[in-house]
């Protein structure tokens, strides 16, 4: 990309070419008024606001490039005049019910209306009947609509679930003398809104994952949350900057407070916001926030057992459901009272991301997601993506459709949602342990094999061979026939007869024999038939590669092959490498604490079960706050250190306080903050340094990234052959969470379901027999559960799965570690 | 002996119509002070008004109003204590929930919950003003658009406590009063000004 000036009503700008000329202004805080357009997605045209003159001629500035020494005008009276009509256009029938609307003045219809001064009305045409919809969380009020197709936009181009298209509107045709009248783009854009509606794809419900995004990103407020409907006035919030607490994509979100009601005065969280233009939230982000640890009054007895426990315990089992000062807190109390930290999740991210660095030389991975974003290749290994982490999903969708990318999905459960975001992405359903194949394949196809180890170049060619296949193809063939034909002999004015030659070029299907290179890989990876050619068409033009690799590698019996693998394919390959850690703060722990595998005799568990039990569940001997209670940092999939503040009070204990009755003496849990691992990537930067912002031209200003450390290696870049054998090729079982859920936490949210079972997919249900709700005991090498199926549609194949979130089901104690597991399933 | 008090930047000009009193000077001594006392105590100039005091007792002739008994009518823009109307037709609260009351407030005194309600329309469950806080400024029933919350000519609040609050049941019309077309419109704060239908320009419609 290269630096480019340009003039935006006389100021000097510098942007890049090929720079959209709106987002080049909004980078340099000039302001040109847009609707329709979001960053990050492809400009729609709906709403024409954007004119612009760039060089003398009208432009949209939203998808008209910025060329070097282009002199750009943001107002003309032609624009002004195209604007104010544009305006009156939106305001045409539009429902004066501003008191109640939900928007409740964070309206960008109202706020344009005002900046472009219309004071009276020209336009007018038959309203239609036009009823409210109710699409589950999502409420849908047609009339409020201004047809700015932002959450179609964003649906296909950010989310991926391509949920809403336009219907008709079945509204009259504007009167012709309009057409005459009024400014030209306002009328385009008028006959355009005129004759369409946002419908589901799905008929009268929506069909999609419920991130709600669509609502978030609504300008005006036909789309709400449905919950959130008529219950406070967006002014009344307070807003609380804070760091999602679900899953390893840390994002930036808002939690909206206010009191609970008249008769009581406590705050609740009424609401999540996001800045869209920059940030994308899941369902789970958006809807599950109302997880935290209600009514907790200090017990000072409960304490005194608390400290009792600890004094007992050899042992602190934990998720990673905590802040990077929590762990610090664990950590130092490990370090005081000899105790060992159980975290098995993060304990194996830690132990494959230390496995990477011996060949890869560095304590962290390469990538992050904004390099995903950037892609055009995208490849995922190991992950069930879209609930794994839904931001890497939206990432890959993102680079699919807005780079012209391409991409490849190794999983063995079919995601119907991820190979619908788009023609150009293929799933390889291979079989469960055959991970290290996956990541040869990576190697075979992408790898520089002058630079890789003869070992491995070596082995890698073990799996070509030379196959003669006969093709069957079409071949221009010249025929040269002799016709007669009669021609007026211009002369004699007869006519005779004459022959000549003519050549015709006719198609003709020759069978021939070709050698080709035959890659085992794909047949062991069950690759679907033609996909040499169409990994060829994937791979044309194209310049930017991302690997995301997921919790299937890290809990894989040869973890530590996979983790060498996986630095192998960066070291090698022109790919960026990304790993998804499991949980909100997998990676934090895994740098902060040092874990051990076993626990000992007396365990107190922290979220999680133990011998004594702190909890934010509310289930616990000692009540602890969740991560919407307290101040804190995260670390995210993108290596940064995010800060998140407290939304909700809390009136109980906090680890701290554990802490400081063992001798350590701080005030603050925060106070650790500043003294986090500097040696792991940490920064000596105090909590309220933390900055949590994003800049006009989408730049991420919050917290701070980790260092990527160098390590010393030994440059033995060995790696295991792979053992075809060990593919498990019976019947499986999966442990991950159906959409919207991640953990306890987000089951214990109002708006979400809390509770979980077996998630079959409808074709399997229906050739087990089975339909929602039967009880099913499901039965693997390591026990037995009880529970009931239920139907996910958004998974296919035969593989149902079992969820972490509700942890009445103790689903990981039916799976050793590894998260496929041979099963018996039967109806009981 | 003439006391003069030192105007500074007073505007006092030759031919402003100020003139300055004849103020004695104050006693400086305990026996000047003394003196004064004394003769201001024993003075006749308190029996002058005692007897004014008993001349115009005796006429029965009495301007006073006569307090709880007589009350003095209240003009239009009288600020006294909250009330709210319902619609005259339809007997449907006139407070549509927008919230703008609770926002303007400038003593923070005045909330409402609302939620949505079986009509998919905005219901206003509770309303509440904390009339120990209520300046009574007016600014609720200015912005009010629905002419929903006014002010009403109530001003006598005895109560316990100052903080007690003003409930939604205590300043909505009854039904029966309304009924009885006994509900009063109030022409003074946030009413509609006379001659504004002529200041509006018409949006066209289409049918």
């Amino acid at each position: 990309m290269n630096e480019i000036t340009i003039t935006i009503d006389g100021k000097v700008i510098q942007t890049q070419e090929g720079e959209y000329i709106l987002n080049a202004a909004r980078a340099n805080g000039i302001f040109i008024p847009a609707i329709c357009y979001l960053s990050r997605c492809s400009p729609t045209l709906a709403c024409r606001i954007c004119l612009v003159e760039a060089d003398g001629k009208q432009v949209y500035a939203c998808n008209a490039k910025a060329k070097n020494g282009m002199e750009i005008k943001t107002t003309t009276p032609n624009i002004l005049a195209e604007r104010r009509a544009i305006m009156e256009v939106y305001d045409v029938n539009h429902p004066l019910e501003c008191g109640v609307c939900d928007q409740s003045g964070e309206c960008e219809l109202q706020n344009y209306t005002l900046e472009v001064g219309v004071d009276s009305q020209t336009y007018s045409i038959k309203d239609t009947h036009k009823p409210v919809q109710d699409w589950g969380l999502i409420h849908y009020d047609p009339s409020l609509c201004i047809m700015c197709e932002r959450c179609i936009t964003v649906c296909e181009d950010m989310i991926g679930d391509a949920a809403l298209s336009t219907v008709a509107r079945g509204s009259d045709p504007i009167e012709a003398e309009f057409k005459e009248t009024m400014p030209k783009d306002a009328y385009a854009m008028w006959n355009k809104l005129n004759k369409s509606l946002i419908a589901p794809n799905g008929g009268d419900t929506l069909d999609c994952t419920n991130c709600g995004e669509c609502s978030a990103v609504c300008p005006v407020g036909a789309l709400v949350s449905s919950d959130y409907q008529y219950t406070s006035n967006a002014w009344e919030h307070q807003q609380i900057p804070a760091t999602c607490a679900h899953c390893s994509a840390g994002c930036q979100i808002s939690y909206d407070i206010k009191h609970t009601s008249i008769a009581n005065p406590e705050p609740k969280i009424y609401r999540v916001k996001n800045e869209w233009n920059y940030v994308s939230l899941c369902g789970a982000g958006r809807y599950g926030y109302d997880f935290e640890n209600r009514d907790v009054v200090k017990h000072p007895e409960a304490f005194d057992a608390a400290v009792a426990a600890f004094q007992k315990a050899d042992t602190i089992a934990f998720t990673s459901t905590i802040t990077n000062e929590e762990a610090l807190i664990l950590q130092k109390l490990k370090e005081k009272l000899g105790l060992r930290l159980v975290n098995n999740e993060a304990l194996a991210f830690k132990n494959f991301l230390s496995d990477y660095s011996t060949i890869s030389g560095k304590t962290l991975y390469s990538g992050d997601l904004k390099q995903v974003h950037d892609a055009d290749f995208v490849v995922s290994i190991g992950s069930a993506l879209k609930t794994d982490n839904p931001n890497a999903r939206f990432a890959m969708n993102n680079a699919l459709s807005m780079n012209k990318g391409s991409g490849l999905y190794f999983h063995p459960i079919s995601d119907p949602v991820i190979c619908n975001m788009s023609k150009n992405v293929t799933q390889i359903q291979h079989s469960p342990m055959m991970e290290e194949a996956v990541l040869y394949l990576m190697l075979d196809l992408f790898g520089d094999k002058s630079a890789m180890p003869s070992a491995l170049v070596e082995y890698l060619s073990s799996f070509h061979s030379v196959k003669t296949v006969t093709v069957e193809e079409t071949v221009d063939e010249k025929v040269t026939e002799t016709v007669t034909k009669m021609v007026l002999n211009e002369e004699s004015g007869v006519e005779e007869e004459v022959t000549e030659e003519v050549t015709k070029t006719v198609k003709k299907k020759v069978s021939k024999e070709v050698e080709v290179d035959e890659n085992a890989l794909f047949g062991l990876l069950n690759a679907p038939a033609g996909f040499v050619d169409t990994l060829t068409k994937y791979l044309a033009k194209k310049e930017k590669f991302a690997l995301m690799v997921g919790p299937d590698l890290y809990t894989h019996p040869n973890a530590t092959n996979c983790a060498r693998l996986v630095a192998l394919i960066e070291k090698y390959t022109q790919f960026s490498v990304t790993m998804i850690p499991n949980l909100a703060n997998t990676l934090g722990v895994a740098m902060i604490c040092d874990l051990d595998g076993e626990r000992g005799n007396y365990t107190i568990g922290y979220n999680t079960a133990g011998d004594f039990t702190l909890s934010a569940l509310g289930d616990g001997d000692l009540d602890m706050p969740s991560l919407n209670q307290q101040e804190g940092t995260l670390t995210s999939i993108d290596k940064r250190v995010n800060p998140t503040n407290v939304a909700l009070p809390y009136g109980g204990y906090v680890l701290n306080d554990i802490a400081n009755a063992f001798g350590l003496n701080t005030t603050l849990t925060v106070e650790y903050t500043a003294h986090l691992p500097v040696d792991k990537g940490f920064k000596a930067v105090d909590f309220d340094a933390l900055p949590n912002h994003y800049t006009n031209s989408g730049e991420e200003v919050r917290g701070y990234v980790l260092e990527n450390l160098s390590v010393s290696v030994t440059g033995d870049e060995s790696v295991e052959p792979f053992d075809a054998s060990k593919a498990i090729n019976e019947k499986v079982i999966y442990l991950a969470n159906p959409v919207l859920q991640f953990s306890a936490f987000t089951a214990r949210a109002h708006q979400l379901p809390s509770s979980g079972g077996l998630y079959v997919a409808q074709t399997a249900m229906e050739t087990n027999g089975w339909s929602e709700g039967d009880c099913v005991r499901v039965k693997t090498s390591h026990g037995e559960v009880n529970t009931i199926v239920i139907a996910d549609g958004k998974i296919e194949g035969d593989i149902a799965y079992l969820p972490t979130f509700d942890t009445t089901l103790n689903s990981e104690s039916l799976f050793d570690g590894y998260r496929f597991a041979a099963v018996s399933i039967q109806k009981v | 002996m003439h006391h003069e008090e030192v105007f500074t930047n007073r505007n006092v000009t030759e031919s402003s119509a100020y003139y300055y009193v004849d103020i004695e000077s104050y006693p400086t001594t305990g026996w000047d002070k003394f003196k004064q006392v004394v003769r201001r105590t024993f003075s006749g100039e308190l029996f002058i008004g005692l007897w004014v005091v008993m001349r115009e007792m005796i006429k029965f002739d009495i301007h006073t109003v006569q307090y709880p008994k007589e009350k003095l009518p209240l003009g239009p823009r009288y600020r006294a204590v909250h009330k709210l109307l319902r619609l005259w037709e339809s007997g449907y609260e006139r407070c549509i929930g927008c919230g703008l009351c609770e926002k303007i407030c400038i003593s923070d005194c005045i909330r409402m919950d609302t939620r949505i309600d079986e009509n998919s329309r905005k219901e206003v469950t509770e309303y509440s003003i904390n009339l120990g806080r209520c300046i009574f400024c007016g600014y609720c029933a200015e912005v009010c658009p629905e002419l929903a919350i006014v002010h009403g000519p109530r001003y006598e609040n005895a109560s316990e406590q100052r903080a007690h609050f003003v409930i939604k049941d205590d300043m909505l019309t009854p039904l029966d009063l309304l009924k009885a077309g006994a509900q009063e419109e109030y022409p003074g704060f946030g009413a509609i000004i006379p001659g504004s239908d002529d200041a509006v320009k018409k949006t066209p419609l289409a049918y």
